[in-house]
Parts: C-alpha cells; sequence; structure tokens
C-alpha cells in the first residue's frame, strides 16, 4: 500500500463447515467453532481435581516439599498458589492460562473451587479456547510449628541438663544465640531454664544426641548420659527408655583471672601462672598478660585437671589510667597488644587519697591517660585460692588491667535504644529457685555492651535490624570519639513475609 | 457421483491416482480393493491403468493429464512409459517432460481445455504442456499457493480451491478458466483439495474422511448428480448422429 502499487482487494469467501455444513470463515481445521469445540476437548489430560494439604490452626497451606503459604480463602496469594500447582500440566499440554476466578464455596465445604479458561492450538493451529472448573479439596493436616504447640510437651524421651556453675548467666546468653543461628533446638519440644543452666527437652534420643555434639563444638562441655528404663516388653523385646544428658560447661569465661595449677602451668611450657582467659570456644584460650604469651587449652586437656577462676568478670574494679609509658607493639594470634608500664588509680580512690600503682599491661595500645579500664584490684583482694597458695614467692601485681571501659561515655550518651535486636529462644521460666529478674536485665545488657565492644564475639551470631530504631541526627554530631557500635552492614533485615517469619518463630519454639 | 474410497488406510486418494475424461491411473497397491473401486466406476467407459511412476506410487502428484495427453516426469523410466502407452487409447499423447520441478501433479492443475502452471516452471515445460495437452496455460497461483496443482481440482464443469482463496482471486481464476468455482475443503477439512481427491466430468473419488457437506460441495461444483456417462455418450452420439446425418 505504501509503495503506491497496487493491490487487489482481497475479501474473505465463506466455505461450508466441514461437519455441520454452516456457512462461516475458512479457519485452520476448516470446521465451525461448535463442531470443533465437539471434536476435540483441549480440558482432556488437566487436572481438575486436586488435593491442598491445609493446615487448620494457621490456615497455611503445604507447598510441597516443606514450605507452608499462608493464604486467606478468596485471596490473590490462595489462587496464585493454586495455579502453580497446575503450572506443570498445563505446561506438559501446551494448554494456555488466560484467565482464572473463583467460584464461590461454603468456607467449611472443605473445597475450592476455580473456574480457568485455557487455550490450545489443535487440528493444525485453530486455537480453541474453553473454561472449565477445578475443584480443589483441602485435607487437613497440621503443619510442623503447629503440631509442636500442640504436642504434649511432658512427653519428653530425652533430656539435655546444661550446667554452667557460675554466679552469671554470661554463658547461657552467647548460647542461646548460637542455638538460634543453628537452629539446633528446633526439635526441642520444651526449653526450661533454670537457675545454673538450661533443661531441653526432646521427643527423639537422636535429637537429643544432636544437639549435645554442637554443644561439644562450640563450648569446653563434659558430657555424661544415663537412661531410665520407664517400661518394658519382654515378649516383643521392646524397652522403652527416658534418657538425660548432664552437661556441663566449664566455669571458666571469658575475661576471667585465673592462676593455673603448677602441674598445667608446667604443661604448658610454664605459662603464667597469672593468666587472663581471653576467648572461650570449644577450646579455653588463656593469655599471659606479662609475658604475653598465648596457648589453647581444649575441653580434654581442661577436663583432665580442671582449674577454677581466680577472680571472675564480676570482680572487676574500675580504673583510671593516668600515665603511660612508651609502648612496644606485639602481634600476638591476630591481635595487636601494646606492652607498656601504666600509672593508675582506682576510681573510687580518686580524688579520695593518693594510692596509685605502678604496673605493667598489655592493653596499652587502647590506653590514654584519663581513660577508664577495667581491671582485677589485686592488691585488695582477698584471695583464698588453693592452686595460689602453691606458688611460694610469686609475687603479685597490684592491679591487672583486662579491658577498657566505656561507662564514662555510656553515661553520657544516656540510654539510647539500639540500632539492632537479638532473637531468643522461648524458655519456661522455672519459679521455685529464686530468680533475681533485675540482675538478669543487667547482666543481659551488660552482654550486649559486649556485642558491641567485641566484633569477634558476634562473628558466629546474627543480629537483627531494629525497626522501631531511628537514628537520630543529634547521635551522628556528638563529640569526640565514638563508642563501639555494631556496623549497619552486619546486621540482617529480619524477614518481613509473614510466613517466614512464622518458620523463624517456629524454631525459636 | 461421487465415491468415498481408502488406499491403504490413507485418505488421500489423490496422491495414488490420476483421474481424467478419457483414462485412469491407479498405484499399484498392495490391496485390489482401491482398484475395483475405480474398475466398478468406469469399467466399460475408460480405461483403467495400473502402473507406477518413476517407480514410486504417488503417481497423482507426479503426472498430469487431459483427455488430449499425459504428461510424465523425467523419474518415470522407460519401461513405465512404454506401458502407459500400451494402456491408454492411441488418441492420448504421452510424453515425458525434463522439467526440474519433477512433481507435474502439484504444479500443472488442468481440465481439457485451461491449466493453471507452477509459477516457476520452464519456458518449454509450458510449451509442452499447451501442445501436448492441448490447453492455454496460465502461470497463476491459489491463495498465495504457488503449488496450483496440489490447492485446486478441475474439471471442465467446476472447480474446487483451497478454502483461504479469496472472492476476487476466485472471480480472477474462473474467468480464465471459463469454469465456476467454490472454495472448499475435502476429507474432514483438509485444505489440499487434489490430494484428498480426483475428479473428471462425470465422477469423482474422494478420501473416505470424506463428509457428507463436503461431498455435497464437490458433487454440486463438479455438477455430478445429472451428469453420468450414458447421458454424455448420449450427447456425443447426438452429434456424432448429426454428423452422422
Amino acid at each position: 500500500m505504501e509503495t503506491g502499487m497496487f493491490t487487489v482487494h482481497q475479501t474473505i469467501g465463506s466455505v461450508l463447515c466441514c461437519k455441520c455444513g454452516v456457512p462461516m470463515q475458512p479457519n485452520a481445521a476448516n470446521m465451525c467453532v461448535k463442531c470443533l469445540r465437539s471434536e476435540v476437548d483441549i480440558t482432556e489430560g488437566l487436572l481438575k481435581h486436586q488435593r491442598l494439604v491445609h493446615c487448620p490452626e494457621c490456615d497455611s497451606y503445604l507447598q510441597p516439599p516443606r514450605t507452608w503459604i499462608k493464604a486467606q480463602l478468596e485471596s490473590k496469594e490462595l489462587l496464585t498458589f493454586c495455579l502453580n500447582r497446575l503450572k506443570r500440566n498445563f505446561a506438559s499440554n501446551k494448554v494456555r492460562l488466560i484467565h482464572a476466578e473463583y467460584i464461590w464455596t461454603e468456607p467449611h465445604s472443605k473445597r475450592i473451587k476455580v473456574k480457568v479458561i485455557v487455550q490450545k492450538e489443535v487440528l493444525n493451529g485453530a486455537i480453541l479456547e474453553q473454561s472449565y472448573p477445578i475443584e480443589y479439596v483441602q485435607e487437613e493436616h497440621m503443619c510442623e510449628s503447629c503440631s509442636r504447640i500442640q504436642a504434649n510437651p511432658d512427653q519428653w524421651v530425652a533430656a539435655v541438663q546444661l550446667r554452667q556453675h557460675v554466679t552469671h548467666r554470661r554463658t547461657f546468653f552467647y548460647l542461646e544465640q548460637l542455638i538460634l543461628k543453628h537452629g539446633v533446638a528446633a526439635s526441642a519440644i520444651r526449653i526450661k531454664q533454670l537457675d545454673q543452666g538450661i533443661d531441653f527437652f526432646f521427643s527423639n534420643r537422636s535429637h537429643a544426641v544432636k544437639f549435645v555434639e554442637f554443644l561439644g563444638k562450640v563450648a569446653p562441655i563434659r558430657s555424661r548420659h544415663d537412661k531410665q528404663l520407664v517400661s518394658h516388653d519382654s515378649k516383643s523385646n521392646n524397652y522403652n527408655y527416658k534418657y538425660t544428658f548432664s552437661v556441663e560447661i566449664s566455669p571458666i569465661c571469658r575475661e576471667d583471672l585465673i592462676c593455673l595449677p603448677p602441674k598445667v602451668a608446667v604443661s604448658l611450657g610454664n605459662l603464667g601462672p597469672l593468666v587472663i582467659c581471653t576467648k572461650v570456644t570449644n577450646s579455653i584460650a588463656l593469655l599471659d598478660p606479662f609475658t604475653l604469651r598465648h596457648c589453647f587449652l581444649d575441653a580434654d586437656q581442661y577436663w583432665r585437671a580442671s582449674f577454677k577462676s581466680l577472680l571472675t568478670s564480676r570482680q572487676l574494679v574500675e580504673y583510671i589510667v593516668l600515665d603511660v609509658d612508651d609502648v612496644t607493639y606485639h602481634d600476638i594470634g591476630g591481635t595487636r597488644y601494646g606492652v607498656a608500664d601504666v600509672q593508675v588509680a582506682r576510681v573510687s580512690d580518686f580524688g579520695k587519697n593518693d594510692t596509685m600503682f605502678y604496673i605493667k599491661t598489655h592493653l596499652a595500645h587502647l590506653l590514654n591517660p584519663g581513660d577508664h579500664a577495667l581491671g582485677y584490684d589485686l592488691y585488695s583482694a582477698n584471695n583464698n585460692d588453693i592452686e595460689l597458695d602453691k606458688y611460694r614467692g610469686l609475687v603479685l601485681p597490684e592491679a591487672i588491667l583486662v579491658k577498657k571501659s566505656y561507662e564514662e561515655k555510656r553515661l553520657k550518651k544516656r540510654t539510647k535504644p539500639r540500632a539492632w535486636k537479638l532473637k531468643s529462644l522461648e524458655m519456661e521460666v522455672d519459679d521455685r529457685g529464686r530468680v533475681d529478674h533485675e540482675k538478669i536485665n543487667s547482666e543481659y545488657e551488660q552482654f550486649l555492651r559486649d556485642l558491641e565492644e567485641n566484633p569477634d564475639l558476634r562473628f558466629n551470631i546474627s543480629l537483627y535490624r531494629n525497626k522501631e530504631y531511628q537514628p537520630s541526627e543529634m547521635a551522628s554530631v556528638t563529640d569526640g570519639e565514638d563508642l563501639p557500635s555494631v556496623p549497619l552492614e552486619e546486621l540482617m533485615a529480619d524477614l518481613d513475609l509473614s510466613e517466614e517469619e512464622d518458620e523463624e518463630d517456629s524454631m525459636t519454639e | 457421483m461421487a465415491t468415498r474410497l481408502m488406499f491403504e488406510n490413507s485418505c488421500e486418494v489423490g496422491v495414488f491416482s490420476k483421474l481424467t475424461n478419457a483414462y485412469c491411473l491407479v498405484a499399484i497397491g498392495g490391496s485390489e480393493s482401491f482398484y475395483s473401486v475405480f474398475e466398478s466406476e468406469l469399467a466399460g467407459v475408460i480405461p483403467v491403468v495400473k502402473t507406477s511412476i518413476g517407480g514410486t506410487r504417488i503417481i497423482g502428484r507426479l503426472c498430469a493429464g487431459n483427455r488430449n495427453g499425459l504428461l510424465l516426469p523425467h523419474t518415470t523410466t522407460d519401461q513405465e512409459l512404454q506401458h502407459l502407452r500400451n494402456g491408454l487409447p492411441d488418441q492420448v499423447v504421452v510424453q515425458r517432460v525434463e522439467e526440474r520441478l519433477s512433481a507435474l501433479g502439484n504444479c500443472i492443475a488442468c481440465n481439457d481445455h485451461v491449466a493453471l502452471a507452477h509459477t516457476d516452471l520452464d519456458k518449454e515445460t509450458e510449451e509442452l504442456i499447451a501442445d501436448v495437452l492441448g490447453v492455454e496455460v496460465f502461470r497463476q497461483t491459489i491463495a498465495g499457493n504457488i503449488l496450483v496443482g496440489s490447492y485446486c481440482a478441475l474439471s471442465n464443469r467446476g472447480g474446487l480451491v483451497h478454502p483461504h482463496t479469496s472472492i476476487e482471486d476466485m472471480d480472477e481464476l474462473s474467468t480464465l478458466l471459463q469454469v465456476p468455482l467454490v472454495a472448499g475443503t475435502v476429507n474432514r477439512g483438509s485444505e489440499v483439495i487434489a490430494a484428498g481427491m480426483t475428479v473428471n466430468d462425470w465422477t469423482a473419488f474422494c478420501g473416505s474422511d470424506t463428509t457428507a457437506t463436503e461431498l455435497s460441495v464437490v458433487e454440486s461444483v463438479f455438477k455430478l448428480r445429472e451428469s453420468q456417462p450414458s447421458s454424455i455418450a448420449d450427447e456425443k452420439r447426438k452429434s456424432l448422429i448429426d454428423a452422422y446425418v
């Protein structure tokens, strides 16, 4: 037309339908639509009945193999889910889905009816469209998390009694995060918080064994197990036991001051005997603050000759640094230490008397005159440690600094919400013993601060972004040296999708 | 009358047979029933010859012919040529064509007066068609298809063309052919008309899938109901007698 050439107008004629003889426009099958429909059924081979596994408790549907999708009746999500089930069926029949809509059914009929319209190419190129209803039958089957809630928590088969005989719960806060991160307690039917530990109950022995194995990888533990015969069927040789795993975590914690027993000290090459524990994983890392010698003690070695801390982190005393002499730097095990002689005074003494200590420290790389630091006050400590008595002629230093203190700055900043939060295991609290909530809260706060100050510690655990937190303008303008805080990149976005939130929840249960 | 039949479970009877007003060619097949249908319909009127062309059975698609002559592709063996010359009436000229497009039946559609030809046929072939078949040759397409021999069936009384042929094309073709044309199908909606049927002035053979509707279209456009070989013979005799008298 555009080239200006003459073209004959083409009028499409009509032919008779080859079956019924009705005049019609010629098409690929040369058959009228009615005849074509009677000839071929394009819905042949398409599934018209389907079963959906539905959890009546949380109103979700099973997406094989394991995902549960929450969807309301007559919702868009449910329609998508229903049609996704048929996607492969459509593809294998070379049918194209054009339209789908619900046919209303009674909510309690446990039927979902969907009317779909499909297209398919038939008989050398004619495209036929047809609508047909699909019936989905809901099969009620409780999802895993719901059935776990419904399960009787008293029907446990195996119990893991995790204990650490120390006065604080710091280790358990940390372990809780590790357990959450690895989801190892997902199969626990009940978790109970006790005075010096946590009890985990499992419906299966193997779950408990797996859990104990996990603990062995993250903490220096000693465990033993026992079983109690519950019932016995001598005819079929069935024995029904209740298993108990007693797991003890070593009482040595991070930042504890330890006086090594002479045997251990010798076996570690005359380390110490006064050492600081710098890290606890499945082994214990010890550091001699005077010589900067560093060594690891694995769980076996520890339990062969177990020892206790001389002073624990609860007995830390705050010092103020008055003067730092020339610092020499050393890199030990990937961490930098600066050894120097410093002049310190107890904060409690400061301004009252002139008591000052001239001590050697390994933290000189962090300290400046005027800084606060936490340390063990051996000068005023009243030790009755057996191990310490074994060393005759051991001159104790007056103080051993362990870490820098940010207390002063924290006070300045006042209490501000954190940009991050942690998930927590859902634990029953055993109220029989005396529970000091204030103490637990302050310990938890201390644990959160530790996380902020120590990147090593938060390396293994998941921090989540706190949605309520709004970074204020003021905070960014505040003066000088910042408090240690968690960089935003390390945080995980809390999962927004409701069904995945459920999965997370189910992990905590 | 139109007859429905099958060649060894295939409905494409136009592929395995060639029907003209002066002779009928039938493929040499495994079954005798195909041949016997033709024989019962045509016996005593025109010769029915069993043959192969170039060793194949698809003779309807390989040869083109009418009352005056028969064109065979270059693949035809001497033996087959001789056999056909022996079997056909003396006035029918049998000619082998040295044409690159060897499926002459697909490329040429003809009745006793006019032929439609494939647009790419050689000039020499076109001349041969005109000489041997005694027809006027037009290079044409049918509904955009260049294989005119496949998509239409012609007799001296009418023609059936591809169902997608537009009314304008049909007007043009029927002006050229001087016979009424109808767009239609055979074999339950198949548009390859000449493969599904073969026709002459008084009878037609269609594939057995052909529906009653299609059959009635075929019978009406080729005017098969009123025409019987006897009536044609009567007409001929009348003219003969005229001449005789």
